[in-house]
């Protein structure tokens, strides 16, 4: 694989330590940066996600990083939060979004056997052959911990059941997005994490 | 937690050295269990904050989610050992000392990073919420009622509760379902039992009769007594969903 330059998007989240620490075993540095020219100089950028949807769109636009990630050309990566603001919007807040997707993003329905947030292992159904799922099998098992969720579109390459389908997995041109949290789910994500820094 | 080892109580006293940290956990990713929960029983008590050492060895060795217990009282307490690399905090003493510690750390991280563990007792026949249970001196009444503050805790933006039953704790003869299905009842976000695992039907057991969304366990898992994997796959025989490896 040739050199790859990994920015993680400084987006004001508390643990994005175990991100790091997930690229790590898979033998790459990555930097955790705000500043727009070492976004851009990246091979990849992943944005991360932990927090509220109104709250990181809000620091996204005052650090004008909102317009450096809608307009990377390099493969980016939004994870959990980070793939939710990919959407056009997010019921969350609620408040608009990159625009990158479309669609907007939801709360998961509560139900008395369906607690919310939705927290813990649940399967990847992939519907659409992806660079990004090779090598993973249906009912493979990812770690899920949200309470908003993104809808079934032409975008998604995978799905999970928490009720209702929801995006476990979108794409659209270079920018993917994956609602469970990679760096913690085992061997089934850190799979998908080594497949996207196998995207050219 | 005790002093960098990791050690196993009866009951909440008499606590005794099961292992180095980062061999067990190694151990138990490698078995694969679904999460780990690492409590410092002496920080709460002692008035310490979770050294963040070892947090961030466990984070770097572990590719399964993991949370942190013991000795967070600040919001601040909880930003180093999610920047440690935790995934969650669990808060138990301080939280009854100061309730709006729970809104405060869901407000600025979100609920999903918020556990609220309960350490319940029955008491006259009612469930009642125990404090620094960590150092039987100063174990104590907390003068609430258990569901209520489970109520309470969701309320203010508690994501997850672990519910230990203290009369079960370590002694392996089946968690408290009664407890549990009354917790179940009133808590409208992820329940995990915690507190008397003896055998892989206790667990069946509780995810069926309780509804739990997680059984935490120690003592069986420490001893070797019960395998992760061979209870996985019976809890998966027995038509209970769970993640095999």
């Amino acid at each position: 694989m040739s050199a790859r330059s990994v920015v993680i998007v400084a987006t004001g989240g508390a643990n994005i330590a175990s991100l790091v620490y997930a690229l790590e075993r898979l033998g790459v540095r990555a930097t955790l940066s705000a500043e727009p020219e070492r976004i851009r100089d990246a091979s990849h950028v992943i944005l991360p996600g932990v927090g509220a949807a109104a709250d990181a769109m809000r620091r996204l636009r005052e650090t004008t990083l909102d317009r450096v990630i809608t307009r990377l050309p390099q493969p980016v990566l939004g994870i959990c939060l980070g793939m939710q603001l990919l959407f056009d919007a997010s019921a969350e807040g609620p408040t608009p979004c990159l625009g990158i997707l479309p669609g907007r993003v939801e709360r998961l329905a509560a139900a008395p056997d369906r607690p919310v947030p939705h927290i813990g292992w649940n399967t990847i159904e992939p519907c659409v052959d992806s660079p990004l799922l090779e090598g993973l099998r249906a009912g493979d098992r990812a770690y899920f911990v949200h309470s908003y969720a993104a809808p079934v579109s032409s975008a998604t390459l995978a799905t999970t059941d928490y009720g209702a389908p929801f995006s476990a997995c979108v794409r659209r041109d270079r920018f993917f997005g994956v609602q469970f949290h990679p760096e913690r789910s085992a061997a089934v994500g850190a799979r998908v994490l080594a497949n996207f820094l196998g995207v050219d | 937690m005790r002093d960098g080892r990791v050690v196993k109580g009866v009951r909440f006293r008499d606590h005794r050295d099961v292992g180095d940290i980062l061999a067990l956990a190694g151990r138990y990713r490698d078995e694969g269990a679904d999460e780990l929960v690492f409590y410092d029983i002496g920080a709460s008590p002692d008035g310490r904050t979770v050294d963040r050492g070892w947090v961030e060895r466990v984070a770097r060795l572990l590719d399964i989610p993991f949370c942190v217990a013991g000795g967070i009282r600040s919001v601040a307490d909880a930003e180093a050992v999610l920047a440690a690399g935790a995934e969650k905090v669990s808060v138990n003493s301080p939280a009854l000392a100061e309730p709006g510690l729970i809104d405060a750390l869901a407000r600025r991280f979100g609920s999903q990073c918020v556990v609220v563990g309960i350490d319940s007792q029955t008491v006259d026949g009612d469930y009642r919420v125990q404090q620094y249970t960590g150092d039987p001196r100063r174990s104590r009444d907390a003068d609430r009622r258990t569901l209520d503050w489970i109520r309470e805790a969701v309320e203010r933006g508690a994501g997850e509760i672990v519910l230990n039953c203290m009369a079960s704790d370590g002694v392996r003869r089946g968690y408290d379902i009664a407890q549990l299905r009354a917790a179940r009842a009133a808590c409208s976000v992820p329940l995990v039992a915690s507190g008397g695992a003896g055998a892989t039907a206790h667990f069946a057991e509780v995810f069926r009769d309780a509804r739990v969304d997680a059984a935490l366990a120690a003592s069986v898992f420490h001893s070797g007594q019960i395998a992760i994997p061979a209870l996985k796959a019976e809890l998966a025989a027995a038509g209970i969903e769970v993640r095999l490896g």
